[in-house]
Parts: C-alpha cells; sequence; structure tokens
C-alpha cells in the first residue's frame, strides 16, 4: 500500500512537472527564455517516472535495475549539449554582436568571432 | 604498451560498466563483450581525446555531484514557479558573461553542462578563445549576483577537481 502510494506520488509528480514544461513552451516570449523550460522543468518531469519505474521493479518486481540510470546520464549528458546548440543557432541566425553583453577579453563570442590560431592549421 | 593499448582508463572502465548495465545482466559473455567495446571504442575515438585529464581528488566529484543533483530539484520547483505564476511582463530576462578562470576543455563543459541543468540559466556561448561564458538568465534582477553564483558555487569546487 505504503509502497503504491510512493510510487504514484512520484509519477504523479512527474506528470505536473511535464505539464508545466510543455506549458512554458507555449507561454514565454522569446526562444531563448523558451528554452529554459524543457531543459529544467522536464528534467524532474523525466526523472519522476524514472524513480517511480525504479521502485516498482525494486520493490514490487524484486528485481534491481540499472536502465533509468542509465536513462538518467544519457539525458544530463544529452539536454545541455542540445540546449547549447539551440541557443547557438539562434544567436547566430538573429541576433548581432551589440545586443550580447560585451566580451571582457581580446576575443570576442565564438559565433561573431574566430578562435586564436583560427588559420595556424590546416 | 600500456597506454597504447588503453589511452583512457577511465573512458574503458565507463563504457564497460554502461554495456554492463544496459544488459541488465552479468554473465561473462557481457563482461567480455563490455570489455571489447571498453578497449576497441577508445582506440577508435583516440584522435578526438587529444589530452588526458587528469582528475584530483575524486571525494571531491561525488560532493560535486550531490550538490548538482540537489540543485537541479531546487531549479525545477524554480523554473516551474516562474511560469506558472509570473505574467510576461515582470519576468526580466538578461544575458549575463561570467569570465572563466578554469583552462580544461572539460572542465568548461562540465561547468557549461551545470549552468544550463541549474537555477534560471542557460548556458549559450563561449568566447572565441574560452575565456568567457555566455549566460542566458531567465528572471534576475542582480545579474553580478548570478555570476558569483556561478564562480563561487561551481567554478571554484571544478578548479579543485581539475588542476
Amino acid at each position: 500500500m505504503f509502497v503504491e502510494v510512493l510510487i504514484s506520488f512520484f509519477l504523479v509528480l512527474a506528470g505536473v512537472f511535464g505539464l508545466v514544461g510543455s506549458f512554458g513552451l507555449i507561454k514565454l516570449r522569446d526562444s531563448m527564455q523558451r528554452l529554459h523550460a524543457p531543459t529544467k522543468a522536464t528534467t524532474l518531469g523525466v526523472g519522476g517516472v524514472l524513480i517511480a519505474s525504479m521502485l516498482y521493479f525494486l520493490l514490487v518486481k524484486g528485481q534491481l535495475s540499472f536502465h533509468e540510470l542509465l536513462i538518467t546520464l544519457f539525458l544530463f549528458i544529452t539536454a545541455p549539449v542540445a540546449a547549447h546548440f539551440v541557443a547557438k543557432a539562434y544567436i547566430q541566425a538573429s541576433m548581432k554582436p551589440k545586443d550580447l553583453p560585451k566580451c571582457d577579453g581580446p576575443y570576442g563570442w565564438a559565433v561573431f568571432d574566430d578562435p586564436p590560431n583560427a588559420f595556424d592549421q590546416d | 604498451m600500456m597506454s597504447r593499448l588503453l589511452p583512457h582508463p577511465f573512458f574503458s572502465l565507463t563504457l564497460t560498466v554502461v554495456w554492463l548495465m544496459l544488459v541488465n545482466k552479468v554473465t561473462v559473455g557481457n563482461v567480455l563483450l563490455g570489455g571489447f567495446f571498453g578497449v576497441v571504442v577508445p582506440m577508435i575515438t583516440a584522435p578526438y581525446w587529444p589530452g588526458r585529464p587528469t582528475v584530483r581528488k575524486p571525494v571531491h566529484v561525488a560532493g560535486y555531484m550531490a550538490i548538482v543533483l540537489c540543485d537541479i530539484v531546487v531549479a525545477n520547483f524554480q523554473v516551474a514557479a516562474i511560469i506558472l505564476f509570473k505574467r510576461n511582463k515582470t519576468i526580466h530576462s538578461q544575458w549575463v558573461e561570467v569570465p572563466l578562470d578554469i583552462t580544461s576543455p572539460e572542465a568548461i563543459t562540465i561547468l557549461a553542462g551545470t549552468i544550463t541543468m541549474t537555477p534560471g540559466t542557460v548556458s549559450a556561448m563561449l568566447s572565441a578563445d574560452s575565456a568567457s561564458i555566455l549566460v542566458h538568465c531567465l528572471h534576475t534582477d542582480d545579474p553580478e549576483a548570478v555570476r558569483d553564483q556561478i564562480k563561487h558555487r561551481y567554478e571554484r569546487r571544478l578548479k579543485e577537481i581539475f588542476p
């Protein structure tokens, strides 16, 4: 009984966060803001389902499952990288250097400026 | 000899463990197959991993992961609250530039990933010489505080892990 309540709790929590993340996609104003919704609110959405799944297999079926940990690992690796790509593509497509804060160092931001030694290596 | 066969021992070990977790069953055959992947994949991808990052103080790695996990949970609630309860007009999004002290590519990658997963920030771009990172903040009235928090909470710890 207690186990079922616990598993249901995590499932409902995950559903709520998934919904909020998707709602954020409609509600927020520009692309950069919308990027925040799927990278964060949905992490707990997926995480909740995975915790519930692990608990189910551990406590109800009595076997240890590692797939959930792997999904978490892959999610944590891919989500920030994908978000970084989307952000960079957005900046490239629709922003100008003057819209961004100035870079402190001698080189500008990577989308607009070449890295040091860009032309040394063939 | 050893370094040519196993250019990245931890990478090989990780691959083997991930393979065993994928098949979800530890048998001799699976261990051998996982070990095979652990040796062959790093060999094939060696050109993409020229450097060999050294990790100092492995205990700090666990501490860092615990902190980041806690922050991810907090971040989820914060972002959900902003999405649900703030009017669009009162959300002040800002770009923040964070100058970096860490230089190793691995450390910068982990920092950028951490920034994206944690409260209200997404890492958007590096400067061309990787000396600073551009961060987009969903809602803040105090960009300096955000920058100081990233530098103090995450970068300081990464600096101890990656020399």
